[in-house]
């Protein structure tokens, strides 16, 4: 990061003493990872919130009157998604019905805490929730089923249950379409996952941005060209609520989550 | 020196009481009597993380994917860890693994 003036290295810049290289007038606040440019907040919005709208319209997610379902969970892809949806939705009128919709997998101390910050994400973005959750729909919490098998595969099931806990609610909903808020390093990590798997089936279909349409509701993920740096850094800047903690059930030994380590230090090496 | 540290994204779990928020006086950590970024990490391994200080730190540096805002500014634009601090500057840490 020194500079060479007539030979002699020069101290790292200051903070702040960086222009915007779009607008060239505010201080650059941000690094962008998708483009190395350094940006200041107020373009960084536009841009950011620029990029996600042509990534809609450019790939036709929904049509005028949809009403669609915001998977929900309280943490900081789907809070930016509701909220970045939300805002766009306006802006641009996609006249769209939108839902916040949440499951329960009751997971004890994880998902009881994150389940409250999307309540309040109902009141801030004035947003509809729907909340489904496994004991209603299966009997089961997830704190039960990781006490019958254990640690191993738990994540498995959980994701199997949510996905269908997903249907079922934008069924009881009515809802066109569902988004999730996958962005471009969730994605990433899963096709790593399947190459190491050698799931070929579903290496094929996993970068999709429109999955399930031969399905009663079709899913979209309107993030999946968003670096989750940014979609962090959004948050941090607007300060949007979210909530930030592992599950309880997620650790070191499972797969998805040693990628997530190795995906990020390619991604993100200082 | 007197800076603020904030921890957010879930660093905060790996500190006493999981405070997020942390008014610290830093000696000088470097030959010019300067505090730095790559002293500061030291000193917060040191002194603030409780545990999985690996959750933090990778070698000198932050681990990847742990995010650091010098006065609200992207620690990049910086100098990272050649970045010189100043009395009362904000340092933020932020986590991004975590769910979404």
């Amino acid at each position: 990061m020194d500079s060479a003036i007539d030979g002699v290295r020069q101290p790292p810049a200051r903070a702040g003493s960086r222009l915007c290289t779009h607008c060239g007038e505010r201080k650059a606040a941000l690094k962008r990872p998708k483009t190395l440019e350094q940006i200041c907040r107020e373009c960084f919005y536009i841009v950011f919130e620029d990029e996600i709208h042509r990534t809609i319209v450019d790939n036709n997610l929904f049509k005028p009157g949809d009403r669609v379902a915001i998977g929900a969970s309280g943490g900081k892809d789907s809070t930016v998604l509701a909220y970045v949806l939300s805002e766009l939705n306006r802006r641009h009128k996609y006249c769209l019905d939108l839902f916040l919709l949440s499951v329960d997998e009751g997971i004890t101390g994880y998902r009881d805490d994150s389940l409250e910050t999307v309540k309040r994400n109902e009141i801030q973005y004035g947003l509809p929730l729907k909340i489904v959750s496994y004991k209603d729909l299966y009997g089961w919490t997830m704190d039960d089923i990781v006490k019958a098998i254990g640690l191993k595969n738990n994540c498995t099931f959980c994701g199997v249950f949510r996905r269908q806990a997903l249907d079922r609610g934008a069924a009881l909903l009515s809802v066109d379409k569902i988004v999730t808020g996958h962005n471009a390093d969730d994605i990433a990590e899963t096709v790593l996952l399947n190459i190491l798997r050698g799931d070929i089936a579903r290496l094929s279909r996993c970068t999709f941005i429109i999955t399930g349409e031969d399905g009663p509701i079709p899913r979209c993920k309107p993030f999946k060209y968003t670096y989750e740096k940014e979609i962090v850094m959004y948050a941090y800047f607007k300060k949007l609520d979210y909530f930030s903690t592992e599950c309880n059930f997620w650790f070191l030994p499972m797969y998805r989550c040693s990628l997530a380590f190795y995906n990020q230090s390619c991604f993100y090496t200082h | 020196m007197h800076l603020t540290l904030e921890f957010g994204g879930g660093l905060e779990l790996l500190l006493e009481k999981s405070t997020k928020v942390h008014k610290v006086d830093v000696q000088p950590n470097d030959a010019q009597g300067k505090v730095m970024m790559k002293g500061l990490l030291s000193w917060v391994k040191s002194n603030l993380i409780k545990e999985r200080p690996e959750m933090f730190l990778k070698g000198d540096s932050v681990r990847p994917g742990v995010l650091v805002l010098i006065n609200d500014c992207d620690w990049e634009l910086c100098g990272g860890l050649d970045a010189e601090l100043e009395e009362k500057d904000v340092v933020v840490f932020i986590s991004t693994l975590h769910g979404g």
